[in-house]
C-alpha cells in the first residue's frame, strides 16, 4: 500500500533529526511498541507494512519473540487473527487506514460478527493533529470507526503507550475489536 | 465430475482428529458427514474468508491437521490468501476446493472465468497441489495426499449443484458461527492440556 508521509506538526517530528534528541516526548519508538506488545502477551502479528511501519518490522524482525504473519491483502488479515484467536493465541491486526477500508466486510463478519477481542493497529496515513489534510485516507478514518462502531485510542509518541494495554482491557472486557491509530512514524531504536 | 456428497463423504472417513472449516454449500454437506463437530468451523457469514481462518488455526496449532473446505467462487474472492498461505508454509494445512464454476448459494451464476486452481497454487508456492474430476480416483489418493506435509491443494471438479435457498441470514444462524467457534476453541484448549 502506497503512503503519505504523515503531516506531524514540526515539535514532533524533532526528537527524529540529528541534534534534537532532547525532545524525546515527540518520539514513538518501534522498539518500545514491540517491547509494549510483548508484555501484553502478544503471539503473533498479522500485517501488511506500509511506510509509516519500516521500522516497526525491523524491530519485530531484531526481537524475533513474536511471530510475524505477512499477508497478501489488508482483508485476510482478520479472519486470520479470529483463526489464530480459535487455536488459543493472542495477534495483533496491523494495517493502514486504507487498507482497514479495504478489509470492512472481514470487520464486519470476522470481527464485529463473532465478538472478537482483538486490538488492531491502524498506520494514520495523512494524519495531521491540525485537522487539515487532504488525504481521505485521513478524513474517512475516524468517520469510519464510528460507522463500525469501533472504539480506538490514538497513539502519536512513547508518551501514549499506557493507551495499549488499556486497549486490550477494552477489547478482552467488551469482547469486541479495538483499534490504536498510529498517528506518527515509527522512529528506529 | 464429483458429487459434493460423495466427496465429504470420503473426507470426513479421514478427517481424525483434524480441525475442518468449511464455507458456503459445503458446510451443510459437511455438517451431515462430520463426527466431530466440536471441531468444526463454519464460517457463514465472512464471504471468501475460510481459507484465511484456516491459516489462522493451523498457524496456532501445528500440532493438528486443519482441513478447508473452500468454494471456487470464494476462493477467487481470496485468491491473494494463496501465497500468503504458501509464504507461511504450514506443513498441516490441506485446502480442498470445491470447483463447480457456480455461486451455487446465490442461484447458480456463473463465475468470471474457470480458473485452473491446481496451476495457481502451485504458481503461490504450495508444496503440492492436484486436480480430480473422478471419485474413484479421489478416494484412492485422498489417505496419501493426507499424510503429505501441507501447504497442499485439492481441487475437486464438483457438479454444479445450485443450492435449493440462500445462506441463512437469521438472529439464530447468525449467533451460531460466534458461539461455534467457541465451541472450536474449548475443544483444542483441552486438546492441549
Amino acid at each position: 500500500m502506497l503512503a503519505l508521509r504523515p503531516q506531524v506538526p514540526s515539535t514532533l517530528m524533532g526528537g527524529l533529526e540529528e541534534g534534537a534528541g532532547s525532545m524525546k516526548h515527540g518520539i514513538l519508538r518501534a522498539s518500545r511498541l514491540v517491547e509494549t506488545l510483548k508484555g501484553q502477551g502478544v503471539t503473533h502479528i498479522v500485517a501488511l507494512p506500509d511506510s509509516e511501519t519500516s521500522h516497526f518490522h525491523n524491530a519485530l524482525r531484531a526481537g524475533k519473540a513474536i511471530d510475524l504473519v505477512p499477508v497478501s491483502r489488508e482483508g485476510e488479515s482478520i479472519p486470520i487473527a479470529a483463526g489464530l484467536w480459535i487455536a488459543g493465541k493472542k495477534p495483533v491486526v496491523m494495517i493502514q487506514n486504507a487498507g482497514l477500508f479495504e478489509s470492512g466486510d472481514a470487520l464486519r463478519g470476522m470481527a464485529l460478527g463473532i465478538n472478537l477481542p482483538v486490538v488492531m493497529f491502524i498506520g494514520y496515513r495523512g494524519y495531521n493533529r491540525h485537522g487539515d489534510t487532504p488525504d481521505t485516507a485521513a478524513q474517512f478514518l475516524e468517520p469510519f470507526l464510528h460507522m463500525w462502531r469501533v472504539n480506538y485510542y490514538i497513539i502519536e509518541s512513547d508518551d501514549d503507550l499506557d493507551r495499549i494495554p488499556l486497549a486490550f482491557q477494552r477489547a478482552e472486557k467488551t469482547g469486541q475489536p479495538w483499534a490504536v491509530l498510529i498517528g506518527s512514524e515509527y522512529a528506529p531504536g | 465430475m464429483i458429487r459434493y456428497a460423495d466427496s465429504v463423504v470420503t473426507i470426513a472417513k479421514l478427517r481424525g482428529d483434524a480441525v475442518c472449516v468449511s464455507t458456503m454449500t459445503q458446510s451443510g454437506y459437511w455438517a451431515k458427514e462430520s463426527k466431530r463437530p466440536d471441531l468444526d468451523v463454519y464460517i457463514s457469514n465472512g464471504m471468501s474468508k475460510a481459507s484465511s481462518v484456516a491459516l489462522g488455526i493451523a498457524l496456532g496449532r501445528p500440532d493438528r491437521k486443519v482441513l478447508t473446505l473452500d468454494g471456487d467462487g470464494s476462493l477467487l474472492m481470496n485468491l491473494g490468501s494463496l501465497v500468503t498461505i504458501a509464504g507461511m508454509a504450514p506443513v498441516n494445512f490441506y485446502h480442498f476446493v470445491f470447483d463447480n464454476g457456480i455461486y451455487a448459494v446465490t442461484g447458480g451464476q456463473p463465475v468470471p472465468h474457470r480458473a485452473d486452481f491446481k496451476a495457481l497454487a502451485l504458481a503461490s508456492g504450495y508444496r503440492a497441489a492436484y486436480d480430480f474430476d473422478d471419485l474413484e480416483s479421489f478416494v484412492t489418493e485422498l489417505p496419501r495426499m493426507l499424510r503429505e506435509p501441507g501447504p497442499v491443494m485439492v481441487n475437486l471438479r464438483t457438479v454444479a449443484e445450485s443450492a435449493a435457498h440462500g445462506v441463512d441470514q437469521t438472529w439464530e444462524s447468525n449467533a451460531r458461527m460466534p458461539k461455534q467457534m467457541r465451541v472450536v476453541q474449548a475443544a483444542l484448549a483441552k486438546g492441549k492440556q
